[in-house]
């Protein structure tokens, strides 16, 4: 798989539209993430076929910018995705890299970029530290983070009476964060934290922990985990019928594509946050239908969805500066706002982070569902404002100065 | 309601019988390690895989044929367990009788057949299947045309071999399923009759655990009454000791021993299918447990049938309770026991000392 990964990685996948007598500019686009394993349902081939559109629909052509997409799968390892992103930035004359899934390659990628003077836009890496304290003047964040996703399911949850929680977390780094990220927004938003159960990364059973969390009593069962060990979980949870006596989960990093894989009989009643729904608005429904037309009938994610608006808004600072220079096309995307069909009206902040609303969804039960892909339903809104860690909570070295 | 330790009784004993739950597939995986090792002296590192393909044969038989999960408890378990077949016969078995030609004929067939047919441009996963198919075919039509070998006999090749062979093994098996299928996961639903559970008063029981505890006692007794107590099982065990003499009354001791792989191989995958409704069907399901599985078979005594059995239930029951004490050292627990079971009796808690 990985031979067949790295063969794909060196193959350019697209040539755009475009190539007329008045191009001025000619940008590359980077499509860099997880094309076959962990993360490739999030993001993946259907970031490429969302970068793809946003090229069409922002008709660059007739504008004079001149797109060529190529895309590479990093398959999870920081040396791989930083080996790429060289290579794209020196010898392939790459001008943008784009999604970057798993925050370990996100953050290398980052520092590549930064030394090599480029623009770096994560739409499926979450680690907030890119516009934390490894934030660079190159990088522009797009789709969410982790303290957004913590946040956004501590806070909205525990305001909706979600006011007692239990954590299940994986015992490693990440884990912990996640549970110390929520938890601070819960007890900020007025809410308990009863207890946590911290257990073995990749353990198969969960009965017993599951347990713990229900006879805690805490409405809320926090999943501070990721991938198998939270559909696990869940699995486990809807088998010992947890959620059928009250008790409310809530995944702290799940993605539309989990669900999928799940299966709403199981998933049903699940809380999560969000940046993006498919059936949000006529634009995203719009939007979504044309995207599963071109791939296989998926709908996007979320992740898939910010590659496409990422592509919008870099297009629309290239036409702005007439010129693809890094630093004026990233500060022209700092300064012109984000208004966007998919992500509603944001801006760009001076640490680089793209703040617009995030949204808190409960998954349907199989009776509320009318298709295959009517699988969220909107709880609660979280504004613009609040959806983001505040700028000066960061500890970003670019913000003051600028 | 009384505690015990601090913890409400209630709890505990709710966490011993999950424990004993994850205890039966412990002893139902370890059983099928220990008849392969016991038996054919293999160390069959691709028993998680074989698991995993176990689930995933399931999930097939659901999606493809639409064969629902009884028959697939059946249907399973005999799929996974020819494939095994066919990897004693193209690979275990010209090991240990030191021929490996027709391994060699097998793989450069395969990786030929490989690149015609990705030269054509048909679905990775589907053109490694199809070449593994071809490459079995020909070693096959090897064995009967190519030249005659005539092995010999009882000569043991070390197990390292074999334990490396069969890593690789679940790699390459791990991989395409992985390429094929992702690794989020895929849906697969407990069986009607079994769906809902229990109220025991101390904790709920879905129907569904409890079916697994009571269907892995019942294969391991059966196992080990075949093995320990009826002619067949005295014919299995008289082969792994003097293969040559037993040949020489007439038994046919190579399809014996191929068949006997075949039959773990088929354990694990009937674990995989029970545990297909409850975790995760994922490529990496098997990665995950086959450590924890192999310090079973360790602390029960390599080989010891009976010992693998009582020791994967007797560990699911300490697990059970680490996790309500210490939950942060639940993944250790076992590995502990290992070290303080070896250092007092190197052969474990069942073997015999060589």
């Amino acid at each position: 798989m990985n031979r067949s990964g790295l063969l794909s990685a060196v193959a350019a996948v697209a040539l755009l539209a475009g190539g007329s007598a008045q191009a001025q500019v000619a940008v590359k686009i980077g499509v860099l993430n997880d094309m076959a394993g962990l993360y490739a349902d999030i993001s993946g081939p259907g970031s490429v076929v969302a970068a793809r559109m946003a090229v069409e629909d922002f008709k660059a052509a007739e504008k004079g910018i001149k797109v060529d997409i190529v895309s590479a799968d990093h398959q999870n390892k920081p040396d791989v995705g930083s080996n790429i992103a060289r290579q794209w930035y020196d010898q392939d004359g790459v001008d943008v890299i784009l999604d970057v899934t798993t925050s370990s390659v996100a953050l290398a990628v980052n520092e590549v970029t930064r030394e090599k003077k480029k623009v770096f836009i994560p739409s499926g890496g979450g680690t907030s530290d890119l516009t934390g304290e490894k934030c660079s003047p190159y990088t522009v964040h797009w789709t969410y983070d982790t303290w957004a996703l913590a946040n956004g399911t501590g806070t909205a949850l525990t305001r909706q009476g979600g006011n007692s929680w239990f954590f299940l977390t994986a015992d490693y780094a990440f884990g912990s964060a996640l549970e110390r990220d929520t938890s601070a927004a819960v007890t900020k938003a007025g809410g308990k934290v009863l207890g946590s159960v911290r257990h073995p990364l990749s353990g198969s059973d969960f009965s017993s922990f599951l347990l713990q969390a229900q006879s805690s009593k805490a409405k809320v069962i926090g999943l501070a985990n990721a991938g198998a060990d939270t559909t696990n979980a869940i699995k486990q949870a809807a088998e010992f019928g947890i959620t059928q006596a009250g008790q409310s989960l809530a995944g702290l990093l799940v993605f539309s594509s989990d669900v999928k894989a799940l299966g709403l009989q199981v998933a049903q009643g699940l809380v999560l946050t969000e940046a993006f729904y498919w059936d949000q608005t006529d634009a995203t429904r719009e939007f979504s239908k044309r995207f599963a037309a071109k791939f296989d009938g998926k709908m996007p994610t979320s992740s898939q969805a910010g590659v496409y608006s990422s592509v919008l808004h870099y297009l629309k600072a290239v036409e702005a500066t007439k010129a693809k220079d890094s630093e004026k096309v990233v500060a022209k995307m700092k300064e012109i706002p984000i208004d966007d069909a998919l992500f509603g009206k944001g801006s760009v902040r001076a640490d680089g982070r793209a703040i617009h609303p995030m949204y808190l969804f409960q998954v349907k039960t199989p009776a509320e569902s009318k298709g295959p892909w009517d699988i969220y339903k909107t709880l609660a809104t979280i504004p613009t404002e609040e959806a983001f860690r505040p700028l000066n909570e960061g500890n970003c070295p670019l913000v003051g100065k600028s | 309601m009384f505690t015990i330790f601090g913890i409400p009784s209630a709890a505990l004993f709710g966490q011993l019988l999950l424990g004993l739950i994850n205890g039966s597939f412990y002893a139902m995986l370890s059983l099928g390690l220990a008849v392969i090792f016991g038996l054919l002296n293999i160390i069959n590192f691709a028993h998680g895989a074989q698991y995993m393909m176990g689930a995933f044969v399931a999930w097939m038989l659901l999606n493809y044929a639409g064969i629902g999960y009884w028959w697939a408890l059946l249907l399973a378990p005999i799929l996974v367990g020819l494939f095994g077949i066919l990897l004693d016969r193209n690979f275990i078995k010209p090991m240990n009788d030191n021929n490996t030609k027709r391994s060699f004929v097998m793989v450069i067939t395969s990786v030929l057949a490989m690149v015609v047919i990705t030269y054509l441009g048909v679905n990775p996963s589907l053109g490694f299947a199809i070449s593994v198919g071809i490459g079995v075919v020909a070693a096959t039509l090897w064995d009967r045309f190519g030249p005659t070998f005539v092995a010999l006999g009882d000569q043991h090749v070390d197990h390292l071999y074999g334990l490396l062979l069969t890593f690789g093994m679940a790699l390459i098996i791990q991989g395409v399923f992985r390429n094929q299928y992702g690794v989020s996961g895929l849906p697969y639903g407990i069986p009607p009759q079994l769906s809902g559970g229990q109220n025991l008063g101390f904790m709920f029981l879905p129907n569904y655990r409890g079916w697994v505890v009571a269907a892995s006692m019942f294969v391991c007794l059966v196992t080990w009454f075949v093995i320990e107590k009826t002619k067949l099982g005295a014919y299995l065990r008289a082969a792994t000791e003097n293969p040559t003499l037993v040949q020489a009354f007439g038994v046919n001791v190579p399809l014996l021993i191929t068949l006997t792989y075949g039959f773990g191989v088929g354990l694990a995958a009937l674990a995989g299918v029970l545990a297909a409704p409850i975790y995760s069907v994922n490529p990496n399901m098997g990665a995950d447990l086959i450590i924890v599985v192999f310090a079973v078979v360790v602390i029960g005594g390599m080989g010891s049938i009976l010992g693998s059995v009582i020791t994967g239930f007797a560990l699911g029951l300490v697990e059970g309770l680490t996790k309500v004490f210490y939950p942060e050292a639940s993944a250790t627990v076992i590995f502990v026991v290992m070290v303080l079971v070896l250092l007092v009796k190197p052969a474990g808690l069942f073997g015999r000392a060589q």
